[in-house]
């Protein structure tokens, strides 16, 4: 829901970042205000996924200009844990398996870990235990889940509902979706947009980076952002995904052309 | 601010790495027979005990030092160690206040407070200096329940019909080069009896603390459950930092009987040489338990995280029929640490059962080995085994090996053996972080998931500190 007034939550100005040598944002503006949606589309290469690792602070990645202010600070001075506690939350592409570490105890002490930061009481195992019982009905989860090691022989589907599970616990102010739909079937598909659905609200603000329309038929978006080349190339509302799903991603390649530049690898 | 790496990973420097200034009685160094007897007057030993020194001597002479283990060291020169030193305080104390306080100040300092106000309410302690002990806690009040717990030098002169009866009886001082040197010049260690149907009331531990340099440390434990018996004991170990490496062979025998069982744990954080592989205790160990009863049960559980080498094998011989053993391991090496560790579950009689847990976590340039046996015999009916040994790699110069032998004449026993390799990748710690958990925290989150099976095995109160030593050794590069 775009307001006007809304308070601006993320605000990213000419970002450029490499990773290893090879440069790839090249000069990424984008704000974000509170109660909105937004979605980032583009091709493989684009530079979607390298954005969100870049705002979580992965240390593969170096930014080599400009900046990005969250909550009125800089976000690029913190470190990945300090960013997850002051409400930022990247909701991983491939979650990662970590084996003898229990779901349940990770996702205590990384509840209890927002909760310090925002001056709230840390809950204990069976107070915590109350809460998360709660919150699996968001993505409609088994309790089984939370005895497992971490994502640890999970499916797809289950990787990427333990990753809303955590957005339900954490409570996070901006949420960054990294192609939470890829790999997920119909049924699957509805349980995570539901889940965003639910957790959305005027004081938060989400973002989705995805390749298919089909997301944006469940989850509604207030932008619509299209990606190449490591840049912002246009802004749309939420038409502009059906555009894209009808035309393809040819006239980007012009755009990009005409600008003097290459086109992103199609990989 | 850029992201913690592991390489930013503070190293705890060794905090247990002082040496304790007191008067130390020591004898010149050398081996010979003439040491032999000193150090067994020095102790007023029967003529038995003697006898099984000088016997033990004389086989140590034949043997070879082994040369099988995945380990390398410099040849030791046997002439170059001091084989007797002692605190001068020679007598052991009817009370504590008569101890050197300096002695109990140094225990105080490792987390072993000795003072009746202080100590640990539900363990009793058993304090070895160098290889003397200072003092047993809780004395009376085990006795009260006919617990005989006391250092080996006084069970010798107040049980000598026990020790006699079972002293070599588990690891026979032929059995292998350190175990006849340490049946040769064994200096102090703990002796605990449970007789007939008496659980113990409460945990026994010892702590063994090196402090001279120069010398070997030589320490024999024994430990006995009679019929229907029970006990938990814990062994914890220390040394400051020398820059030479220090010999430690030490000797330790269990025998339960029918229906009896040892819970035997150990926190293992010698002195291990510093990053660049110099000093260190040579930690050669060895450690067997007889399972004579029918349905007794033997558990050995270790956290080895110290040592420059850590060389043993705690086994248990399953001669009684159903009876049960059991082996939880995790093994640390860093920097430029070497481990072959494992061991021996030997199935005698029908029914007998068998598990081995071992978790080796091997980072910087170290080499971590496990060595495991499993041998049924052919009256080993219905025998059965599961072993499963995981190696986690932190960093990529690091080491881990597996050598399982299974040895089996019974067709009708289960053998079964699983083995992985892990490591702890960049991806998973930035996983966590992303999650709000610090670097550390992450870190050792992993590596506590890695240990779990075998953390729960310690009793309570160190299962924590285990948890914590773990992650003030690990310092490396994670890839």
């Amino acid at each position: 829901m775009i307001r006007p007034d809304s308070p601006v939550l993320l605000e990213i100005s000419d970002l450029h970042a490499r990773v290893e040598e090879q440069p790839i944002l090249k000069g990424v503006n984008l704000t974000i205000r509170a109660g909105e949606i937004h979605a980032v589309m583009g091709r493989n290469g684009s530079g979607k996924s390298t954005l969100s690792k870049v705002l979580a602070g992965h240390p593969a990645y170096t930014v080599t200009a400009g900046s990005v202010s969250y909550m009125g600070s800089d976000l690029l001075e913190l470190a990945p844990e300090q960013r997850s506690r002051l409400g930022l939350f990247l909701g991983f592409q491939y979650p990662v398996e970590i084996p003898g570490v229990s779901n349940l105890e990770f996702l205590r002490v990384s509840t209890n870990a927002r909760r310090a930061q925002r001056g709230e009481e840390e809950l204990d195992t069976f107070a915590f235990e109350d809460l998360v019982r709660e919150r699996l009905k968001v993505v409609q989860m088994d309790p089984a889940f939370l005895e497992r090691s971490v994502n640890e022989g999970f499916s797809g589907g289950e990787k990427k509902r333990n990753e809303i599970l955590q957005m339900a616990l954490l409570e996070p102010l901006v949420a960054i979706l990294d192609e939470t739909d890829s790999g997920l079937d119909i049924d699957a598909l509805r349980i995570v947009a539901d889940g965003v659905n639910q957790l959305a609200g005027p004081e938060n603000a989400t973002l989705l980076i995805t390749h298919y329309q089909r997301l944006l038929d469940l989850i509604t978006p207030d932008y619509v952002h299209v990606m190449a080349a490591g840049r912002i190339l246009r802004t749309g509302g939420k038409e502009l995904a059906l555009e894209l799903e009808r035309t393809g991603y040819e006239w980007v390649d012009q755009a990009l052309a005409s600008l003097g530049q290459e086109p992103a690898e199609v990989l | 601010m850029s992201t913690a790496t592991v390489g930013d990973l503070v190293s705890q420097p060794y905090k247990h790495g002082f040496v304790t200034d007191i008067e130390t009685e020591k004898i010149a160094k050398g081996l010979s027979e003439d040491v032999v007897r000193l150090i067994s007057s020095k102790k007023n030993e029967p003529e038995f005990l003697l006898a099984f020194r000088l016997r033990a001597y004389r086989q140590w002479l034949q043997m070879q030092s082994p040369d099988w283990a995945a380990l390398g060291y410099p040849p030791i020169d046997y002439q170059n160690i001091i084989y007797y030193a002692a605190p001068k305080q020679q007598e052991k104390k009817a009370s504590l206040d008569e101890v050197d306080p300096k002695l109990l100040e140094t225990f105080e300092k490792l987390g072993i407070p000795l003072s009746e106000q202080k100590r640990l309410s539900n363990v009793a302690v058993d304090a070895v200096f160098d290889s003397v002990s200072i003092a047993t806690t809780y004395r009376e009040k085990l006795a009260e329940h006919g617990v005989v717990f006391c250092s080996i030098s006084e069970a010798v002169k107040e049980y000598p019909g026990l020790v006699e009866k079972y002293l070599g009886t588990v690891v026979p001082s032929n059995d292998n080069y350190f175990a006849a040197l340490n049946s040769a010049v064994f200096s102090d260690g703990s002796f605990v009896f449970i007789p007939k149907g008496v659980a113990c009331p409460m945990e026994l531990s010892t702590y063994f603390r090196i402090n001279s340099a120069d010398t070997g440390q030589f320490e024999r434990t024994l430990i006995i459950a009679e019929e229907g018996a029970s006990v938990s004991y814990l062994e914890g170990c220390t040394a400051p930092m020398f820059d030479t490496n220090q010999l430690h062979a030490a000797v330790v025998e269990l025998v339960v009987l029918d229906d009896a069982s040892i819970k035997y744990s150990t926190v293992q954080n010698w002195y291990a040489g510093d990053e660049h592989g110099i000093g260190g205790i040579y930690n050669f160990v060895t450690k067997r338990g007889q399972c004579r009863g029918d349905r007794s049960r033997i558990s050995w559980t270790q956290v080895e995280t110290g040592s420059a080498i850590t060389w043993k094998y705690p086994s248990c011989v399953l001669q009684g029929a159903d009876s049960v053993g059991e082996f939880y391991s995790v093994a640390l090496t860093n920097n430029y640490q070497q481990a072959d560790t494992g061991t021996k579950m030997i199935h005698v009689g029908p029914g007998t059962r068998s598990t081995i847990v071992s978790k080796g976590i091997s980072a910087g340039h170290s080499s971590n080995s496990y060595r495991g046996l499993v041998q049924i015999g052919p009256k080993a009916v219905g025998a059965k085994n599961y072993s499963q040994c995981d190696s986690m790699l932190i960093g990529d110069q690091a080491g881990a090996n597996t050598y399982p032998y299974i040895r089996s004449q019974q067709p009708d026993a289960a053998v079964e053996h699983e083995a992985s390799t892990c490591r702890i990748s960049a991806d998973q710690l930035f996983y966590l972080q992303s999650r709000g958990i610090g670097f550390e925290e992450a870190v050792s989150m992993m590596v506590s998931g890695f240990c779990r099976d075998v953390f729960n095995q310690l009793p309570m109160e160190f299962a924590a500190e285990a948890d914590k030593l773990l992650a003030l050794k690990l310092e490396g590069s994670v890839g």
